[in-house]
């Protein structure tokens, strides 16, 4: 952990949902696999994209690594402390320097809130601030993030997906984190609207020298924001590297079909492309296949696939797979 | 080739507490037999309720087709009985909807579900509606698909519906497909498999696709002309290859520059369109889109654009001629 311009190290990283039968007395009878010993780290300053379909695990990882839910096992370093140990009034001063942006602007305001209340709470949890200098605050955030400050007393239901996925942005950066993560941050929104948030992420960070943990499944956005790129698949990291390296020698099968699956908006494109497509669904992570996961659906999957799991292995600097067949 | 399908100055209003909702604005287009035809837009533009009110299937009231003609082979759909537009519905035109979730009846099984168009449409037995319903199951490559017919929804996949879904708008061999957004709900690799397996099935049947989507990639590979669609008019429509390589509306331009492509070469800042579309209460007497247009000058706020050829099979309705920004004649 000597490398200070690391910010989170995340290490072994397991997160095991049980599955429970029986009413009085509980028996565990199973567990959902969510996320299944991942290890990354993110650099202070970049923007470290997460991506990877629905069920993959990656809204998991963003929340425990912010605690939100208790880690397995494993172990989660911002900067050099260990979050998974920490006691919980500990946790909470943490909590000041890493903030989260979630999915659905309109289920994560409190519709009985107004704007103010909602930007101006942590500043009021955490005693950063007091009476007018909490309306201050928000007034400066609310421009910050490109409202009308005037809107600070009107309620959430008053304004567009867009505008409030602004709020959420303005709520945390209140307390002027160093780590935000940004979970599927603009997949609700209109395709006109999408690129008004992307900017103002980008132009905050620019601003601010902010670390984002960007998660999403939409592959081309996923590129144009990231630095660096991890794909998830059921509960793994199949590939991570730097965002042009990835972009343009995908090693991971899995990599490979996503990529090709992914429209490009350009019809002479289209017409000379070469599509991959994967077979099935996939599996469940209750249950997840042996070996590598991948193999239910993989075009190279051999016998040792489904025997041994594959090692995670840096093939050239900065860039590891996990593939039998690489 | 003759059109397949006509629809001339189509309006559909709402009748709502809050006032009268402009749904869909004198919209015209065409499709020929065979053909794939893109409409492109975000929500609320009026994309669906157009499909919606071709089919006679908007709720009413509230809502009211106030105006328009759609000609399929020779009929027109918006005034013949009910009687007649249900011989046309599911076995004629059909649809396949966005969420695979919601649009099946949860309480009967798959196999009940296939085999009822078939037998109201088509006139066939039960033992021949199930022999067919078989056969479309192997058609969309369901697996075991004879014995998934006793499974109810809930027990299939998201992928896995939305393709028993194309196999009960198929049922029936129909002329006309219309998919609203079938993909949006499901993962990119799964999007992948059913695309494929539209674009088959279209060149096996030989039927007509409207696709509905917000996505410009899907389309770009898919259709062969696009229509957008903006606070419920038509705004640009032009072959697929004319509207990807010259977009001619400031809205379509706006919609693409707004798009991170995975083919990008370097890191641009993308560029989005300020402010939010219109709330469609009133019927604009200036540009629908000149609140949230850079190129948007006094006759832009007098008088609202007509849809009017700019080129070879490429109409757009603006009173700018966006290569060199000076008005249109």
């Amino acid at each position: 952990m000597s490398d200070n311009n690391i910010l989170l190290r995340v290490e072994h990283l397991v997160k095991y949902f049980p599955i429970t039968r029986g009413i009085i007395v509980q028996r565990q009878v199973g567990a959902v696999h969510a996320v299944d010993d991942i290890s990354f780290f993110i650099k202070s300053g970049e923007t470290f994209g997460l991506v990877g379909e629905s069920g993959c695990g990656k809204s998991t990882t963003g929340r425990t690594i912010l605690q939100l839910y208790r880690p397995t096992s494993g172990h989660v370093y911002f900067e050099d402390t260990d979050l998974t140990t920490l006691k919980p009034e500990k946790m909470r001063l943490m909590r000041r320097r890493m903030q989260m942006i979630f999915q659905d602007p309109y289920a994560s305001l409190n519709p009985r809130m107004t704007v103010g209340e909602i930007v101006g709470e942590p500043l009021i949890i955490h005693q950063v601030a007091k009476g007018a200098a909490v309306e201050e605050r928000v007034e400066q955030l609310l421009s910050l993030v490109g409202l009308n400050p005037a809107f600070s007393n009107r309620y959430p239901h008053e304004f567009s997906g867009g505008q409030r996925q602004r709020i959420g942005v303005a709520r945390a950066l209140a307390l002027q984190p160093s780590l935000i993560i940004c979970d599927e941050p603009i997949s609700a929104l209109d395709v006109s609207i999408q690129a008004q948030v992307v900017n103002l992420l980008e132009d905050l960070q620019s601003q601010f020298g902010l670390t984002y943990l960007f998660i999403a499944h939409d592959l081309s956005m996923v590129r144009h924001i990231s630095n660096r790129v991890a794909v998830m698949y059921l509960g793994i990291i199949v590939e991570l590297a730097t965002r042009d390296e990835l972009f343009a020698h995908p090693l991971h099968p899995y990599t490979q079909a996503l990529m090709s699956a992914v429209p490009v908006a350009d019809p002479a494109v289209e017409e000379k492309r070469h599509r991959i497509i994967l077979e099935g669904d996939v599996p469940s992570p209750v249950n997840p296949p042996s070996g590598c996961r991948f193999r239910t659906r993989c075009p190279l999957a051999r016998e040792i696939c489904a025997e041994k799991v594959p090692e995670w292995r840096e093939i050239s600097p900065m860039h590891w797979v996990a593939c039998h067949m690489v | 080739m003759a059109d397949l399908l006509d629809v001339k100055g189509l309006e559909t209003r709402f009748k709502t507490r809050d006032g009268m909702v402009h749904a869909v604005n004198g919209v015209s287009f065409n499709i020929k037999e065979g053909e794939t035809l893109g409409v492109v837009g975000e929500s609320a533009c009026g994309k669906t309720v157009t499909m919606l009110s071709l089919l006679r299937l908007i709720p009413a009231p509230p809502g009211k087709i106030a105006a328009g003609t759609a000609l399929f082979q020779g009929s027109d759909l918006l005034t013949m009985t009910e009687e007649e537009i249900r011989h046309v519905r599911g076995a004629r035109i059909s649809m396949v909807f966005q969420d695979p979730m919601t649009s099946f009846n949860p309480v009967l099984t798959i196999g009940r579900q296939l085999t009822e168009p078939l037998e109201l449409h088509l006139g066939m037995s039960q033992a021949q509606a199930r022999e067919r319903a078989v056969e479309l199951m192997r058609m969309v490559n369901i697996p075991q698909g004879e014995d998934r017919l006793n499974d109810y929804p809930h027990q299939f996949s998201g992928g896995m519906r939305q393709r028993v879904m194309i196999a009960m708008a198929l049922s029936c061999t129909p002329q006309v497909l219309i998919a609203d957004e079938p993909t949006t709900a499901l993962d990119v690799t799964i999007q992948a498999q059913i695309i494929e397996l539209v674009k088959r099935l279209r060149d096996e049947i030989g039927m007509a696709v409207i696709w509905i989507t917000h996505d410009l990639g899907i389309i770009a590979g898919l259709a062969k002309r696009v229509l957008v669609m903006y606070a419920g008019y038509i705004i640009e429509e032009a072959p697929v290859k004319e509207l990807y390589g010259n977009p001619l509306h400031p809205y379509t331009i706006g919609l693409m520059g707004s798009l991170p492509r995975l083919d990008d070469q370097e890191h641009r800042r993308l560029i989005s369109i300020d402010g939010l579309p219109p709330t469609l209460y009133e019927k604009p007497n200036y540009c629908p889109f000149a609140p949230r247009c850079t190129y948007a000058y006094e006759r832009c706020w007098k008088e609202n654009p007509l849809l009017l050829p700019v080129g070879v099979d490429h109409r757009a309705a603006c009173w700018v001629d966006v290569k060199t920004g000076s008005p249109r004649e």
